[in-house]
């Protein structure tokens, strides 16, 4: 301690106290600015450059053309009719899950914090449960349901024993992607159950004595009462898990490798492939740069909430 | 009988159970069996011999054949119930099988003959199991698969990562939060405005960074950039703010320097904070997969998540192992979590990230 204050003594007489804010700020910036902000501003150097070095001296100014060749469609509805079929199949393919996944788990989150909210018995237990597959890595999360999805798995045993056909769940296109879905809410629920549990709590006791001495019933006060009040943290659950569900990846990519064929090629995988597999930065770049208007325009929503709500 | 049911659906004020909690219950032992069943299926199955891993019908528990050692013979010898033709049962230890013909001893009487049993003469043969952990995966997992390496990788990796983390998260924190200069709030702005960048938007120029560092390869270069995170700034700097400046003042007039008004009064303060960041940054980095995957390709740096990833996409896929290692890479964060679990879930409540 006092060997280290010899080194920040002389330090606080030339700069004063105010200014030693400079000096406490300073290692955390310098990580900042080199790895997060400076890489955020080259990125629209890669999106409007050429060529397959990843040297920035050795690549060529193209300006729009690599946006251009995404964009580059016969029909925006028909992947086949662009240029970048895979970005277009991509883009598609995690609006379908976006949509998918938080619809469904929302809805799921919803109940399940309304039935822990209940005065039951075994409720931390419960709570510990559903909230135990957060944790879980995206790694380990896709390992447990492949082994269980297997065509000699456990499902499938389950089926043949009740009388039904071996399901090929990951290697059929519309199956694997209910199962990513599933999985990403089974893997991220419990995240949001908490959120919505501590929103429900935060309800005061009074309101619902109030509602039933008025004569409203079960149903009545949850739609008077229950959903009115919870909304602003419904909406800061539905922010949250839309920019998570709009970065899906690691899970997939351990799970099915976008396939089969393209059913479950997301975004990130997209640009992950487009950079390190086929080295085409500028294209990946720019995938990117689209990427991040979208988590902006979400992340803007979420500010506005934020702000409207008290709980974020 | 009755009472104990009238125990279990007991509630306070002595109401009896009704259809709505009924339905709760059930929701929430249905809940329990599809976020929990998963996961207890891979660890059961993990203790599974390979030869029984893709058993048809399969079997919750692993088992074994059981098996009797009878003088005369070298191995012990896998044990059969036989249902013969008339109906009567037997407990048969098999010597030997040619084609459709078994010789089968009886345990109980080993001197005798073996008897030649006709497998088409009798209604049916089938293995007598035992219940029994194989610990094999496991011992042979950890043999072919570097397992111990991928750990220590992964443990260096989240511990020096935290621990920069909590230092120059907190110092940033304070410096935003106790002191006026200028350019501070412009500081903050930009840090805040970052929050929701994904690796996933800058993987190409992070890359690159990190390649002129010269951290491709390198554990530094998993460790290091995300250290600087502004969701940890953002919630030390609100959780900071509370401390009351009062508090700095009489430091200051007792002497103290900043760094020490930091260490000493301001650190311990934020107590708290620092644990929910603390339990943040070990999920964030234990966990980490897509920017390990950049930057590390020498599979003697990978993390467990990297060396799981690679292992499960070989081209023969050796369930056995990969289903005990998968345990293995399970256990650390379910154990931090049965100790912390109360931490974890009021800390998500609470601040509303992850």
């Amino acid at each position: 301690m006092s060997t280290l204050d010899l080194v920040f003594a002389p330090l606080q007489r030339v700069l004063g106290v105010q200014r030693m804010g400079y000096f406490f700020v300073l290692p955390n910036l310098l990580i900042f600015g080199i790895f997060i902000l400076f890489p955020m501003l080259l990125n629209f150097y890669y999106g409007f450059t050429a060529g397959d070095s990843i040297l920035p001296e050795n690549r060529q100014f193209v300006g729009m053309e690599n946006l251009q060749t995404l964009f580059a469609c016969g029909n925006f509805l028909d992947p086949n009719t662009c240029v970048q079929d895979r970005f277009w199949r991509a883009a598609s393919n995690t609006f379908t899950f976006v949509v998918g996944q938080v619809g469904l788990m929302v809805v799921l989150a919803l109940i399940t914090a309304l039935a822990l909210n209940r005065q039951i018995a075994g409720r931390g237990f419960f709570r510990s449960v559903f909230f135990y597959p957060v944790l879980i890595s995206p790694v380990v999360v896709a390992l447990i349901w492949k082994w269980l999805l297997q065509e000699q798995g456990v499902l499938n045993g389950l089926i043949v024993l009740l009388g039904g056909e071996r399901v090929p769940f990951l290697t059929d296109a519309n199956w694997a992607r209910f199962w990513v879905i599933f999985i990403s809410v089974w893997a991220q629920m419990g995240f949001y159950t908490l959120i919505l549990l501590a929103g429900l709590q935060a309800i005061p006791k009074d309101l619902y004595e109030a509602a039933s001495m008025d004569g409203a019933g079960g149903w009545r006060s949850f739609r008077s009462v229950t959903l009115p009040l919870l909304m602003p943290t419904m909406l800061v659950v539905l922010v949250l898990s839309l920019i998570r569900a709009v970065q899906v990846f690691d899970q997939v990519y351990v799970l099915t490798t976008g396939g089969p064929g393209t059913a479950t090629l997301y975004m990130v995988q997209y640009i992950f492939q487009t950079a390190f597999d086929r080295h085409n930065f500028g294209l990946a770049a720019a995938a990117s740069l689209v990427l991040a208007v979208v988590l902006l325009i979400l992340t803007l929503g979420q500010l506005r909430l934020g702000r409207a709500s008290e709980i974020a | 009988m009755d009472r104990i049911i009238s125990f279990l659906i007991r509630r306070q004020g002595r109401k009896r159970l009704t259809a709505a909690d009924a339905i709760t219950y059930l929701y929430l032992v249905a809940g329990t069996v599809v976020m929990f069943g998963p996961v207890l299926w891979l660890v059961m199955s993990s203790f599974k011999p390979q030869d029984t891993l893709f058993d048809f019908p399969p079997s919750f528990l692993p088992y074994q054949q059981e098996s009797v050692q009878i003088e005369g013979y070298a191995e012990p010898l896998p044990l059969y119930d036989i249902t013969f033709a008339d109906g009567t049962t037997q407990r048969l230890a098999q010597v030997q099988r040619v084609g459709i013909e078994v010789r089968m001893i009886d345990p109980n009487d080993p001197g005798a003959e073996p008897l030649r049993i006709n497998l088409r003469e009798i209604q049916n043969r089938t293995e007598v199991r035992s219940t029994y952990f194989d610990t094999r995966n496991y011992t042979g997992g950890i043999a072919s698969f570097p397992f111990l390496t991928y750990l220590g990788n992964s443990v260096t990796v989240t511990v020096v990562a935290t621990v920069i983390t909590l230092l120059v998260n907190s110092m940033a924190a304070f410096g935003l939060s106790k002191y006026r200069y200028k350019g501070r709030d412009a500081i903050f702005l930009v840090m805040i405005s970052t929050l929701m960048v994904p690796v996933s938007v800058i993987l190409i120029p992070a890359f690159l960074v990190i390649t002129q560092v010269g951290w491709n390869n390198n554990l530094w270069g998993v460790i290091v950039p995300a250290a600087a995170t502004p969701t940890g700034v953002f919630l030390l700097r609100q959780y900071m703010l509370t401390i009351p400046d009062e508090l700095l003042e009489s430091a200051r007039i007792d002497g103290a320097s900043e760094w020490r008004i930091y260490w000493q009064i301001v650190l311990p303060l934020a107590g708290p904070a620092l644990a929910v960041l603390t339990i943040f940054s070990v999920m964030w980095r234990w966990n980490d997969f897509l920017w390990p995957l950049i930057v590390l390709s020498r599979t003697e740096l990978f993390t467990l998540q990297v060396g799981l990833n690679a292992f499960q996409g070989a081209l023969n896929v050796q369930w056995h192992y990969i289903l005990a290692m998968t345990v293995l890479t399970l256990l650390p964060i379910t154990v931090v979590f049965a100790l912390l679990q109360r931490y974890i879930t009021t800390g998500i409540a609470t601040t509303g990230m992850k």
